[in-house]
């Protein structure tokens, strides 16, 4: 029992060095990797959608930018791609998204009824869609491919169908004379 | 059996019996969604399925667990029998109204909302009643912890508060006010549509609400594993507390920092800015190092008990710890998927790599691992540990008890680890089926039948814990040693007052919430036409 005693008050004398050795060491490994998260932030521009930008999400298909013959790809005259997405119970509009490769692109995406949100599998780009809330997500698509498209928030009971494609082309393959007067997508094949 | 341990065996008797039927249906979940079992001809029945195993795990069960193991330790702590207990007992039965009321609303399919609620989407409002009936009955149980607790205090005004009571008065504190915003989200935004008062509902604003209550709600159901690795494992290991003061500041950096970080759930969300998420996103880096000082005095207050017992060398006295002992082993055992979900968490937590597993199966798995695995074996060796105390019959299996644990860690692998796996793939969680057919995921279906059968082994695990609780108040009474809790190596080191009570902390709780929560749950009152229909999900 000696010795456990000994043992004991060995380790109390040594207690509070060690703790705050390791405090210290641990609160430097987080203040690490919250540095690194500031550098990659900025670095490459990896913001997650948060312009906090609001919309009539029951007027939607009265007009304005979200109405039908917006949805898809557009090119604006000085050439910037954007995407519109609108979210409804249980599909995307449009199903089949198409953007050329290795080409700045926003994405905005709209709901008109519940939360939903979207991933594009392979890729960077996640968001809620949020009905009275636009999500703007900026992005770029190395190479061309297939990607799928899920939502990914339960939205009711037909959830487990919305799935839409995103189809990325080599930019030459891709409709920007086409896109700069009417919004397109690869729907009809 | 006094009046205390009556509430506490009465308690987790209910929670087991409610944790059991979740695990059924959440087993049942990952069997039929995947390539073992063709595609459900009514995906209502998966959701309403995952509404029952959600709200039950996610409130029922950890709040009868945490009710009683807090009525169990002023059992054991206070040196007079608990005052209130009609109060106790009246918060008991609130509860037991309101699940009965939410399960049956959740069975009829009117309620098929998933535990999350996220509005618009609004079900029976006999659920979200069944809901606010459960937490005002935790309610009940924080004012009679607060009276137990300000009374000890009153009567022992030199003492240092017992380190069990001080943890289940973190979680008291911690879950009054970390409920709040789900009640708040539930009484304002939904009951309200859901009773055709108001045909509209702001579902940016719900989210925000519904985000103050689901991190720290896990700290709630964390607390119970953190008292015991702090006043029973070292003890049941053979040694003492490495340092009372220590787990005291974690404790308390948990109180303060684990409520206002809720945004890290919103990350994905455009109704919140770059600027809050960001703070959120440094918060919960914060609230990492209480845990990683809970390990280092654990680990320490293990190897002491190991050197105690005749342990050596440098690792080598991990094998001297008495690893039959279910505390000990289930202490291990946690301690391995705390640190495998802790490392999956600070993915999640990471700002913009979070878009990179957002509501995918990553997420699922995480949250599982930590809170199923690393919390819930936690509540088994508690169980065991209590119930012979409580009973009166000595545990008589203890074998049976290690085989549960073990089985219940090796199933818990099996099934989260795919997760993470197809998460990084894409799978979105939350889904009646997939199909299959699809090449990409026929990639991922080896990995989900690999994880269906992982629920198998939790569904045998779970079933183990009823037969061996059952089993035990079957056997011979037989006199039972008491409770005896760790003691510090530094309990005779005066302790600074601000480490004895909890005041300026909940001041501080208070204060941190206004500053990271008050602009974006304000900006919202000054949105113009957010606020959308509810989509009535009854049927």
């Amino acid at each position: 029992m000696q010795a456990g005693a000994q043992l004991e008050a060995a380790a109390e004398r040594a207690a509070p060095r060690a703790e705050r050795a390791w405090a210290w060491s641990m609160s430097a490994i987080i203040a690490l990797l919250l540095a690194v998260i500031v550098f990659t932030t900025l670095h490459w521009g990896m913001q997650p959608p948060s312009s906090v930008e609001t919309i009539d999400s029951t007027r939607l298909q009265l007009g304005g930018e979200f109405s039908e013959a917006n949805l898809g790809t557009s090119v604006s005259p000085n050439g910037a791609v954007t995407v519109r997405v609108l979210a409804q119970q249980y599909a995307f509009v449009p199903k089949c998204i198409v953007v050329p490769a290795d080409t700045p692109i926003t994405l905005r995406a709209v709901s008109a009824d519940v939360v939903h949100g979207f991933s594009v599998q392979g890729t960077n780009v996640n968001t809620m869609v949020v009905p009275g809330y636009v999500a703007t997500l900026s992005t770029r698509f190395a190479q061309p491919g297939e990607h799928r498209m899920p939502c990914h928030e339960f939205c009711g009971v037909g959830h487990q169908g919305m799935w839409a494609h995103v189809r990325v082309v080599a930019r030459e393959q891709f409709p920007f004379e086409q896109a700069s007067k009417a919004a397109v997508n690869c729907e009809q094949r | 059996m006094n009046n205390a341990n009556r509430l506490a065996l009465t308690h987790w008797g209910v929670a087991f019996a409610a944790f059991a039927a979740a695990v059924i249906l959440g087993a049942w979940q990952m069997f039929v969604r995947s390539p073992l079992h063709p595609w459900l001809s009514d995906a209502e029945l998966y959701y309403r399925s995952v509404t029952a195993h959600g709200t039950t795990l996610g409130y029922v069960f950890p709040t009868l667990i945490v009710m009683g193991l807090g009525y169990a330790v002023c059992a054991t702590t206070l040196d007079r029998p608990l005052r209130g207990s009609g109060w106790a007992w009246a918060g008991f039965w609130l509860l037991i109204a309101g699940t009965l009321s939410a399960s049956v609303s959740v069975a009829l399919g009117r309620a098929s909302v998933l535990y999350t609620f996220y509005p618009p989407l609004t079900g029976s409002v006999f659920y979200y009643l069944g809901v606010v009936l459960v937490v005002v009955g935790s309610w009940f149980w924080i004012g009679v912890m607060l009276a137990n607790y300000w009374h000890w205090k009153h009567t022992h005004p030199q003492e240092r508060v017992p380190l069990a009571l001080f943890g289940v008065m973190t979680a008291a504190l911690l879950w009054g006010w970390t409920s709040l915003g789900a009640a708040l989200e539930i009484l304002f935004l939904i009951l309200p549509v859901a009773f055709g008062w108001k045909a509209t509902v702001d579902a940016g604003l719900a989210r925000m609400l519904f985000s103050w209550t689901l991190h720290a709600i896990v700290y709630f159901w964390l607390l119970p594993a953190y008292i015991a690795f702090y006043t029973l494992t070292p003890k049941i290991a053979g040694g003492p507390l490495y340092s009372d003061r220590m787990a005291r500041v974690s404790l308390i950096m948990i109180l303060v920092f684990a409520m206002p970080i809720g945004i890290h759930h919103l990350f994905a969300d455009p109704q919140v800015g770059s600027g809050f998420k960001f703070l959120h996103a440094v918060f919960t880096g914060m609230v990492v190092v209480p845990t990683l000082l809970t390990v280092f005095t654990l680990v320490a207050s293990l190897e002491i008990a190991a050197r105690l017992r005749g342990g050596r060398g440098l690792l080598r006295w991990v094998a001297a710890l008495p690893w039959k002992r279910p505390m000990v082993l289930a202490t291990g055992l946690s301690l391995l998927m705390l640190a495998l979900g802790g490392a999956g968490g600070i993915i999640n937590m990471s700002y913009a790599l979070n878009a990179s597993i957002h509501n995918t199966q990553f997420v699922t798995g995480h949250f599982h691992l930590i809170y199923g695995g690393a919390v819930v074996i936690m509540y088994f060796a508690l169980a065991y540990e209590f119930w012979p105390r409580l009973t009166g019959y000595p545990l008589r299996s203890p074998s049976l008890a290690r085989a549960q644990l073990w089985l219940w860690f090796v199933g818990m692998l099996v099934v989260t680890i795919p997760w993470h796996v197809v998460g990084l793939m894409g799978q979105p969680r939350r889904m009646a089926y997939y199909d299959w057919s699809d090449p990409q995921s026929a990639a991922q279906a080896p990995w989900v039948v690999a994880s269906a059968l992982g629920g198998g082994l939790l569904l045998i695990s779970a079933g183990l814990v009823l037969i061996i609780l059952v089993r035990s108040a079957r056997g011979a009474r037989a006199q039972v040693e008491p409770l005896d809790y760790a003691l510090g190596m530094d309990r005779n080191v005066p302790l600074p007052r601000a480490l004895n009570s909890f005041g300026v902390w909940v001041v501080l709780m208070v204060a941190l919430t206004v500053v990271n929560y008050g602009y974006p749950i304000a900006q919202h009152f000054f949105f113009k036409n957010t606020a959308v229909p509810a989509d009535l999900v009854a049927r």
